[in-house]
């Protein structure tokens, strides 16, 4: 699985921290997305998708 | 010649009024007209307060996909945006959440900061004590007492006071003034001076804060001033908005979330039996979802012809997007209309969905998961002091929730 995130389209709702944190974090100044793994291993698989179902920019991408 | 009735005219003529009145007896629900259209198809027209025929668009997929459409607009002053109320003579200043992008995201980000999951995680325990230090003055005084003024108001107006930087005295002032504006029937006059009482209180603590900046979201705003990155009628503006958001929806999911579970026993008692985070969090999700307190839709307007389900959404016109039907949208949620805490309901929109997702959810989510995990252990016998027929529906606001509640223990 591999993950991108769009830091432009990112509104700092924090849900992808909440759903996979340690894939996703925050910037401190502004709370705008950033991607800690851009590879996710098969674990944490499940937990991503859900990231990127509830984050309401539509800022993240998943390939697989 | 042959006369053809254009079905779109048809359908607008006989448009049923919009908002919508809740079934008697059945507080919790959505309007039964709402779940009428859910059933009958993705579109239907509604007719608002000043004649105009919107679309109300009930289905789940249908108001995520738009609430994430570009060709969708935010804003107010657009011609066909579906306004809930006449707008005060002269106008008022208009927030970020009625903006569109590039304006709204350069405004919202100044103020993203705080709401940062780590950042609210650390709040939690300052929002714990003031929760247990409510609660013990709730019991060393009078029984019964009404929970919203003793308790589910006083809770996210000191959190959000801290946070913003506004002094707690004053609450008084500030929760009248907000009280009147999201208040759908006062007049267009009643609801400019509302405003424009709040917009010069927080112009006078942004003068403050000018001059003596501390650490605290207003400060910062005020910095923002001073760099010349922010006009100063900007910032009070975005200070008005975050003081009446921040305690109007919260205080309401506190005191209409305990009626809920007063109304369900079994469920109350999940919660006074757990103190399992990841359970307390699936409970708040539910709750949120179970409530939709923003009641009165998300409201937009097209920018471009946009095709739904078959039917064309025309440039101009003006959507709303019923966030508490989606909610029970079947093809969603299973059994929709059922209180179970123990669902998972994550990806429901009581936030609302796209840019504009409420700014506040993660401080909201965490302020919830505090007081349903403390206030129903610590007070087991909490119950309601009235009969349901007895407490006060806030059916004319913009959010939707209890007027009082009389408790008892
Ligand atoms: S969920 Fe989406 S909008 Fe929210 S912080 Fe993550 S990437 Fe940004």
């Amino acid at each position: 699985m591999k993950v991108t995130v769009d830091q432009d389209k990112c509104v700092a709702s924090g849900q992808c921290v909440v759903a996979a944190m340690e894939v996703f974090d925050q910037r401190d100044e502004d709370g705008i997305v950033v991607l800690l793994t851009p590879e996710p291993p098969a674990g944490q698989a499940e937990d991503v998708r859900h990231a990127a179902a509830v984050c309401p920019a539509l800022a993240i991408e998943i390939q697989d | 010649m042959t006369s053809t009735v254009n079905p779109v005219d048809e359908r607008a003529a006989r448009a049923p009024e919009f908002p919508m009145a809740r079934a008697a007896g059945c507080p919790f629900d959505p309007p039964p007209g709402l779940r009428n259209m859910q059933r009958e198809g993705p579109l239907a027209k509604v007719r608002l307060w000043d004649g105009s025929t919107p679309w109300l668009v009930t289905g789940y997929a249908d108001q995520r996909a738009l609430l994430g459409d570009p060709r969708v607009s935010a804003d107010i002053n657009r011609s066909g945006y579906p306004r809930q109320a006449p707008m005060p003579p002269g106008g008022t200043g208009v927030s970020f959440i009625l903006k569109d992008d590039p304006e709204h995201a350069r405004l919202r980000r100044m103020v993203t900061a705080p709401f940062a999951i780590k950042r609210v995680e650390a709040m939690r325990p300052g929002v714990q004590k003031i929760v247990d230090d409510l609660i013990d003055e709730l019991l060393a005084g009078p029984n019964p007492v009404d929970l919203v003024e003793a308790f589910a108001l006083p809770v996210p107006s000191l959190v959000i006071c801290q946070l913003l930087g506004v002094p707690y005295a004053d609450h008084d002032f500030f929760q009248e003034n907000s009280k009147v504006i999201i208040n759908r029937n006062v007049t267009p006059e009643q609801r400019s001076t509302a405003h424009g009482n709040l917009i010069g209180y927080l112009d006078d603590l942004m003068g403050e804060k000018i001059a003596h900046p501390v650490d605290d979201l207003l400060s910062g705003l005020a910095g923002r001033v001073t760099a010349g990155e922010l006009a100063r009628d900007e910032a009070a503006q975005m200070g008005v908005l975050l003081l009446i958001a921040g305690h109007e929806t919260t205080a309401n999911m506190i005191a209409l979330g305990t009626l809920a579970l007063f109304e369900h026993p079994d469920q109350l008692a999940l919660l006074r039996e757990t103190d399992d985070p990841k359970r307390i969090s699936s409970a708040v999700e539910e709750l949120l979802r179970y409530l939709h307190i923003t009641h009165s839709g998300r409201r937009r307007v097209a920018m471009a012809d946009i095709e739904i389900g078959g039917e064309v959404i025309r440039a101009g016109e003006g959507l709303i997007l019923a966030n508490d039907i989606a909610n029970r949208d079947p093809d969603v949620f299973a059994e929709p209309d059922r209180l179970d805490l123990r669902r998972d309901a994550r990806r429901h929109v009581a936030f609302g969905f796209g840019v504009h997702q409420c700014l506040g959810q993660p401080l909201a989510r965490m302020e919830l998961q505090v007081v349903y995990n403390t206030l129903y252990r610590r007070i087991p016998t909490l119950r309601p002091a009235t009969e349901l027929e007895r407490i006060p529906f806030k059916h004319d606001g913009s959010v939707y929730g209890v007027y009082e509640l009389p408790v008892t223990w």
